[in-house]
């Protein structure tokens, strides 16, 4: 204001300077004049002083962290969000554990086609791993992208790789509980299948899930997924899915169309206000070409077997929460369990790749033997996680496979057929600080290899950061 | 012609069937809802007075109810966080999602508190946009009844005149209430307490009390020994006289510390459908008699 008062200064000085002899229009002219610069000053020095205020404003809107200016604009309902409000959450999770285990150089689950491949380094995968080792550690982002779309990527990073655990647009818009999914997508086949490893109860898959899909315990394809819930206050809830089909027990074969096919139903709903369940029923059809994976023939020696055909595995699953009246902050337990059977029927072409001279190739001239192939196996486990304080819980959990039925046709008299029954029974304890971060001691006697018993210690933290994750039932 | 009139009757009864369906994530909308809406609304709530609607499941009946709903009522400011998306997401409705007339989100329609000045989960469970638990003034209550009511009214325009004359009828009601609340809760104006959760800031700056501690040393941490200990040694010179948890919450802490510092623990219903809070109006009356009797007035 100081500055106002000194141009009325000013033009009163220059309004005396004027001599008295001038005409009362000029005078006129000349007051107008001056009334007009006073009015344009005052507002160059209103607006200056309001920029400045802005620039006030902004300073202190800066050192508020970005989300407070983004709530308290919503609030205010006025002030402009700014560009980055519309940054996708995200999450990471790190994980990592001291593993202590018996050194087996080719771990695999005996009487089962290794999902893995022909793999000779058994110690590959980070499951093998012993002492201290980082798990992959994973970044998710998610947003809507749109009022009819939301997307998601899950990416799992590790050494010398980031790999698109998933990858897939969703639709909000379709109505009539129908939800399209595609893209890369964890199957909703099953009750763990969706579940990313940090949310898992225990610090490794159940068997059956590594036997059935391999090192990452879940079915994921790039496809398209369709999802039906039913207008009725039980939950009923069908899917279907098509798509590549890449993933074990298939392979990729690089062809137009649908390479497989999954169908699930799952019902749900509440007993009580303390007891809530689902259950489902699920099947899975792909195809394989060229699916390898290595033997041993009846005289030791190492040999290669291709599998061409058919694959298709039924799957039950059910879920039970129980919390008194619901309230599952101080207790609750869960009881989960799961039953898979497979059939494979097709060829198996019995290989003598390294030329060490083994039962399909005795001449070692790259000979080979193909008969017919056609398995039926099955597997379940059965897992209760008990919390009985808001940070600590308790969980034990048993695994059994049944190799069952392995018809190798004429290939029976070349190569070793096992016949095992897998199991494993295993024991946790966790604390959660808070809802973000947790440890966990497990033990497990493991007897998925025939003729050792391993007994595996693991510790093990899961933490999480960024956005509040959200986790199905 | 039994018959004939049964069906005619079934027919008469068709638009008790077609009535707007709401799911409200906690009781106080959903009592809210059938306030303003009457028998015109069919009201699912998802969580109960005894539960934490930050630590609930996306169960599948969630799923389910979600599925068919017209308006779904969410308090907002990341109370429902951990699970309502899901629920959302997976109900293949159109109509609930956010953004879309039939997602009402009660928080935007007052002003929040404890909005904190930086987010940081070193400083516990903090929520972004301001604490949550905003029904505990009925004067926020009224200000989402009126959002509430107009948007019952933009979804189902044939009933919009009931719903705004039924806003109407609860509003008047209502602010006849907090007067009479306000005149009974006047002891209560500058009085020192000890929460358990911070769960009370819009009910203390509704009554004027003061919060000189709480028991969590963290939104979201459970109460240690240690706090506890700090907490009762601040109390001789604070000079809190009472105690507050609300139903869900554990009872040890707060009768612990209600033991140490010689203060009566104090059980508010925290929400509709708690202990003696079978209706909003019931939630305050018990809510200010409670806290009375806490003052030994």
């Amino acid at each position: 204001m100081r500055s106002t008062s000194l141009i009325v200064l000013a033009a009163c000085g220059a309004l005396a300077s004027i001599p008295a002899s001038a005409a009362d229009a000029d005078l006129n002219a000349l007051r107008e004049e001056i009334a007009q610069m006073k009015q344009a000053y005052e507002q160059r020095i209103k607006a200056l002083e309001s920029r400045l205020e802005k620039a006030e404003t902004t300073v202190v809107k800066a050192e508020a962290s970005a989300t407070q200016a983004q709530a308290s604009a919503r609030q205010a309902g006025a002030r402009p969000a700014p560009a980055n409000a519309f940054n996708p959450e995200i999450s990471l999770i790190l994980q990592g554990r001291y593993k202590d285990m018996k050194e087996v150089p080719e771990r695999t689950i005996t009487g089962f086609w290794p999902a893995a491949g022909h793999d000779h380094g058994g110690g590959a995968g980070e499951a093998n791993q012993r002492g201290f080792s980082l798990d992959h550690s994973e970044l998710a982002f998610g947003a809507n992208i749109d009022p009819w779309w939301r997307g998601q990527l899950m990416l799992g990073v590790r050494d010398d790789e980031v790999e698109v655990e998933e990858a897939w647009v969703q639709t909000l818009g379709i109505g009539h509980g129908i939800g399209l999914k595609g893209g890369r997508i964890r199957s909703g086949i099953g009750y763990l299948n969706e579940q990313h490893a940090h949310a898992w109860d225990f610090a490794d898959a159940p068997l059956m899930y590594t036997v059935m899909f391999g090192e990452h315990a879940s079915y994921a394809q790039d496809g398209v997924q369709l999802k039906w819930v039913a207008p009725t206050e039980t939950f009923i809830e069908l899917g279907a899915e098509f798509g590549r089909g890449a993933e074990f027990p298939g392979t990729d074969r690089n062809k137009n169309g649908s390479n497989n096919g999954a169908i699930f139903a799952h019902v749900g709903g509440d007993l009580d206000a303390s007891n809530n369940w689902r259950a489902g029923v699920s099947y899975l059809r792909t195809r394989a070409r060229d699916r390898e994976a290595r033997f041993e023939d009846v005289g030791g020696l190492e040999a290669q077997g291709v599998f061409d055909g058919d694959s298709r595995t039924w799957l039950a699953d059910f879920v039970w929460k129980w919390a008194p009246e619901g309230n599952a902050k101080y207790q609750n337990f869960k009881l989960q369990g799961e039953w898979f059977q497979r059939k494979e029927k097709g060829t198996l072409d019995c290989l003598d790749e390294d030329a060490v001279g083994n039962a399909c190739d005795p001449l070692a001239v790259g000979a080979s033997v193909l008969s017919d192939y056609k398995t039926r196996q099955s597997g379940w486990y059965l897992q209760g996680v008990y919390q009985f304080t808001p940070n600590w819980r308790a969980g034990v959990r048993y695994d059994r496979l049944d190799s069952g039925d392995r018809d190798f046709g004429i290939n029976a008299a070349n190569l070793v057929v096992d016949s095992y029954h897998p199991s494993r029974s295993s024991v946790m304890a966790d604390y959660s600080w808070s809802e973000f971060s947790r440890l966990r001691l497990q033990y497990a006697h493991d007897k998925s290899m025939q003729g050792i018993t391993d007994n595996q210690v693991t510790l093990q933290y899961i933490m999480s950061l960024g956005a509040h994750g959200t986790h199905k039932f | 012609m039994k018959l004939l009139l049964l069906v005619l009757l079934a027919i008469a009864a068709m638009p008790a069937a077609a009535a707007l369906k709401v799911f409200a994530t906690v009781p106080e909308w959903g009592a809210l809802a059938r306030e303003i809406g009457g028998d015109r609304v069919q009201v699912f709530t998802a969580t109960t007075a005894l539960q934490d609607a930050h630590h609930v499941d996306a169960r599948p009946s969630l799923i389910a109810r979600a599925r068919s709903a017209d308006l779904l009522i969410a308090t907002g400011a990341d109370l429902e966080v951990g699970w309502l998306p899901v629920v959302q997401r997976e109900s293949g409705n159109p109509r609930i999602q956010s953004g879309q007339p039939g997602y009402f989100e009660a928080a935007q329609h007052v002003r929040l508190l404890d909005v904190p000045a930086r987010l940081d989960r070193a400083d516990g469970d903090v929520h972004a946009a301001g604490n949550p638990h905003i029904q505990t003034d009925p004067r926020n209550v009224l200000a989402v009844g009126e959002g509430l009511a107009a948007r019952m009214a933009q979804l189902d325009p044939a009933n919009a005149a009931a719903y705004r004359s039924g806003h109407a009828a609860f509003a008047e009601r209502w602010r006849t209430q907090i007067k009479r609340w306000e005149a009974q809760a006047a002891p209560l104006k500058g009085v020192a307490v000890v929460s358990q959760h911070k769960a009370w800031p819009y009910l203390y700056d509704w009554l004027g009390m003061r919060e000189v501690a709480a028991l969590e040393p963290k939104p979201g941490v459970e109460p240690s020994l240690a706090h506890l200990a700090l907490v009762r040694d601040q109390a001789a010179t604070s000079r809190p006289r009472m105690v507050i948890r609300a139903a869900y919450n554990s009872a040890r802490p707060a009768e612990w510390f209600a033991k140490e510092a010689k203060v009566p623990a104090v059980v508010l219903p925290f929400t509709v459908g708690a202990p003696e809070a079978a209706d909003l109006t019931a939630l305050f009356d018990t809510t200010v008699q409670r806290l009375l009797k806490g003052l030994g007035t």
